[in-house]
């Protein structure tokens, strides 16, 4: 065998490097920034009102968007009314994806054409990267309470719910509370959304019954000793549960937001919502605008569309708590129907802060794996 | 690979030296190397030591301390070892099957093409496949269930570390079966009809001759299928969704999570954790390898 001198070969290696990092730099984002200044443009005021908005979007013509599921907060509606009204084409990508997949996705496609405009990311995902988020203030701004909003508009909260058990009333008894899911009815059917270190919903259903079991948001010990319990009596079930699964009966019982839960509810019929009364944790979502969006018009655009009236009833009609429903209720513009249907909240509900997330987690991620292994 | 440098003036022709012409041919095979190997080791080890804001750190490697990540490499390195040792097994006792059948009959012919396909067979086909056997609405569990056959009366074990043991070794026994079968070939018959010409039993052919010759080549194929499981994602990715038992579902949980944020480089820490462990595992194999290659050329 011949073999290669050394040096040779490292030069080789580095010229192949060094062409092939030249080969891979990603094109340069072809659509032009428009020049009104849509990019940095804080309002739709900025920009000379609502309608030259609209007109910078149409140019633009496209909107992506991503992680967003369409049976999530009704938001395969959302995002058709969206292009049917302003004929703009939306992208939507990876629609199973979590709020940390978002951010991965706009750093690693920065500057190119596919990148994300817009995120819809939890709170803690939200908070931690404000450097990527353009601020913005849509017209409704002042309508939204300033507890669920970045003063700025760097973030905003845009629909929440509530922690519920979806069951399925054709499989499994009624659940009066989070301890019955301990009985032996319950064998090998109860699921969460979702595994808790990762998925936010899952973490919410974990907060949820440690407030059943006499724990809090932030000292969340006896949420995880409560899904040990359920583990040993056989009734957990670490199926990841979805659409199919609850159709095919696989996953009779699961922890979730009340809206996801809800919306359930429209494809089997027999698919009830349970809030157990006195453990009510409630939690919102957040909207931002990336700051390299590669749509910046259509990206604000999304945003206004989002906080209207009309953006926030197709919100509800998906059973989740618009952010403006109070003022819209008083405005008398809210879709009563909807809001009449959502479930029964019974105690005050706890809106955990991120202090006592993080507390919460770092008991998590030592203690998940043990508790349910 | 040392060379003795001989004292004695020599004059040997010179090879000719290779030319910028002749390296074209390599050119492939480094740029594959850099960009699948070198870059994403680079990557790992870099990342394992960096901090959030880009600076040096050993907080990373030092978490990987911390309990729950030395109990998912332990778990690892059990499921790994379990199916590596249950597929080693079986599949030497196929192989020498199939040795001897006829080397080129139909069956052989059939089983090592089927074992080919199968080492492969992993990942979500995999999974769903046992899903749609025997997970909770699979037809054998529903088939069993009618009969009065409980397969889940001591709780959901597909979706745990048994489970996992138990779809790791559908495609471990047919890899066994690949890695294995030259060694077997390489026994020759006249090394038992020697032994049975001298009066030894079939017990002292297997323990004496057969048994100390193949023991490196099956060690070697063991430690071949412990790398192999122990690298294995996708299929446990798309069966197991609570809890990240093992190493790779924990990377991809620092990865990806929504929930506890910030851990990309305790991801690779891990990564640099695997790479450790199976660079020594392939250590061991290349030793292994070496003695059978002594025996079997």
């Amino acid at each position: 065998m011949r073999k290669l001198s050394r040096s040779a070969a490292v030069t080789l290696t580095a010229a192949t490097m060094i062409s092939l990092t030249a080969a891979c730099s990603p094109p340069e984002s072809e659509s032009e920034s428009s020049s009104s200044g849509a990019a940095t443009a804080t309002s739709a005021a900025d920009l000379g009102g609502l309608d030259a908005l609209v007109t910078e979007a149409k140019k633009e013509g496209a909107l992506n968007v991503i992680a967003l599921p369409p049976d999530w907060a009704n938001y395969g509606e959302i995002i058709k009314a969206f292009g049917d009204k302003y004929g703009i084409k939306v992208n939507s990508a990876q629609p199973d994806g979590s709020s940390q997949d978002e951010i991965n996705a706009a750093t690693q496609l920065k500057g190119q054409d596919s990148a994300p405009d817009v995120f819809d990311l939890g709170m803690s995902v939200a908070t931690a990267n404000t450097a990527l988020f353009a601020p913005y203030k849509v017209s409704t701004f002042d309508e939204i309470p300033a507890d669920l909003k970045e003063a700025n508009g760097a973030y905003v909260n845009d629909y929440g719910g509530y922690m519920s058990i979806g069951y399925d009333s054709a499989k499994v008894p009624a659940p009066t509370s989070v301890a019955d899911l301990l009985k032996a009815e319950y064998k090998g059917k109860v699921a969460l959304n979702g595994d808790p270190t990762q998925a936010g919903a899952a973490f919410g259903g974990v907060q949820m019954a440690s407030i059943a079991n006499g724990g809090t948001a932030e000292d969340i010990k006896p949420g995880v000793d409560f899904f040990s319990r359920l583990k040993k009596a056989g009734n957990f079930l670490p199926v990841d549960p979805t659409s199919a699964t609850i159709e095919s009966g696989q996953t009779p019982v699961v922890f979730d937001w009340d809206y996801l839960n809800a919306a359930q509810s429209t494809k089997t019929p027999t698919w009830k919502v349970f809030l157990p009364p006195n453990a009510v944790l409630g939690s919102y979502y957040a909207q931002a605008i990336s700051k390299d969006a590669p749509h910046p018009a259509a990206a604000r655009l999304w945003q206004e569309f989002l906080y209207s009236d009309e953006g926030q009833n197709l919100w509800l009609k998906g059973g989740a708590r618009p952010v403006r429903a109070e003022a819209m209720q008083k405005a008398g513009t809210i879709d009563a129907t909807a809001f009449a249907a959502l479930p029964e909240v019974a105690g005050t509900p706890v809106i955990p802060t991120e202090a006592q997330n993080t507390a919460a987690k770092e008991y998590l991620t030592a203690n998940w794996a043990k508790a349910i292994g | 690979m040392a060379e003795i440098a001989s004292a004695a003036p020599q004059r040997v022709a010179t090879r000719p030296r290779l030319r910028g012409a002749a390296l074209l041919g390599t050119v492939p095979f480094f740029a594959y190397v850099t960009i699948f190997l070198i870059i994403p080791t680079l990557v790992v080890v870099i990342g394992a030591f960096a901090s959030d804001d880009g600076g040096f750190t050993l907080a990373n490697v030092g978490s990987l301390g911390d309990a729950y990540i030395v109990e998912a490499f332990g778990r690892s390195i059990a499921l790994s070892a379990m199916s590596a040792l249950i597929g080693a097994i079986l599949g030497a006792v196929l192989a020498y099957a199939l040795v001897t059948a006829r080397s080129d009959g139909v069956l052989r012919r059939v089983v090592t093409a089927a074992a080919g396909v199968l080492a492969q067979f992993g990942g979500v086909t995999l999974a769903f496949a046992f899903l749609a056997t025997i997970g909770l609405s699979g037809f054998l569990t529903l088939w069993l269930s009618e009969h009065g056959i409980d397969l889940y009366a001591g709780g959901v074990w597909l979706f745990e570390l048994p489970g996992l043991t138990l779809v790791y070794t559908y495609f471990q026994i047919p890899l066994m079966v690949i890695v294995f079968l030259p060694a077997l070939d390489g026994i020759r018959p006249q090394w038992r009809e020697a032994a049975e010409s001298l009066g030894g039993t079939t017990w002292q052919y297997w323990t004496r001759v057969a048994g100390p010759l193949l023991a490196p080549a099956f060690l070697g194929s063991t430690l071949l299928l412990f790398a192999n499981a122990f690298s294995a994602y996708a299929t446990a990715a798309a069966l197991v969704s609570q809890g990240s038992p093992i190493v790779p579902l924990q990377i991809r949980g620092a990865l990806t999570s929504e929930v506890v944020l910030g851990q990309a480089n305790l991801g690779k820490a891990m990564a640099l954790g695997m790479v450790i462990v199976v660079a020594v595992v392939m250590t061991l194999y290349s030793l292994l390898q070496r003695r059978t290659a002594k025996w079997l050329g």
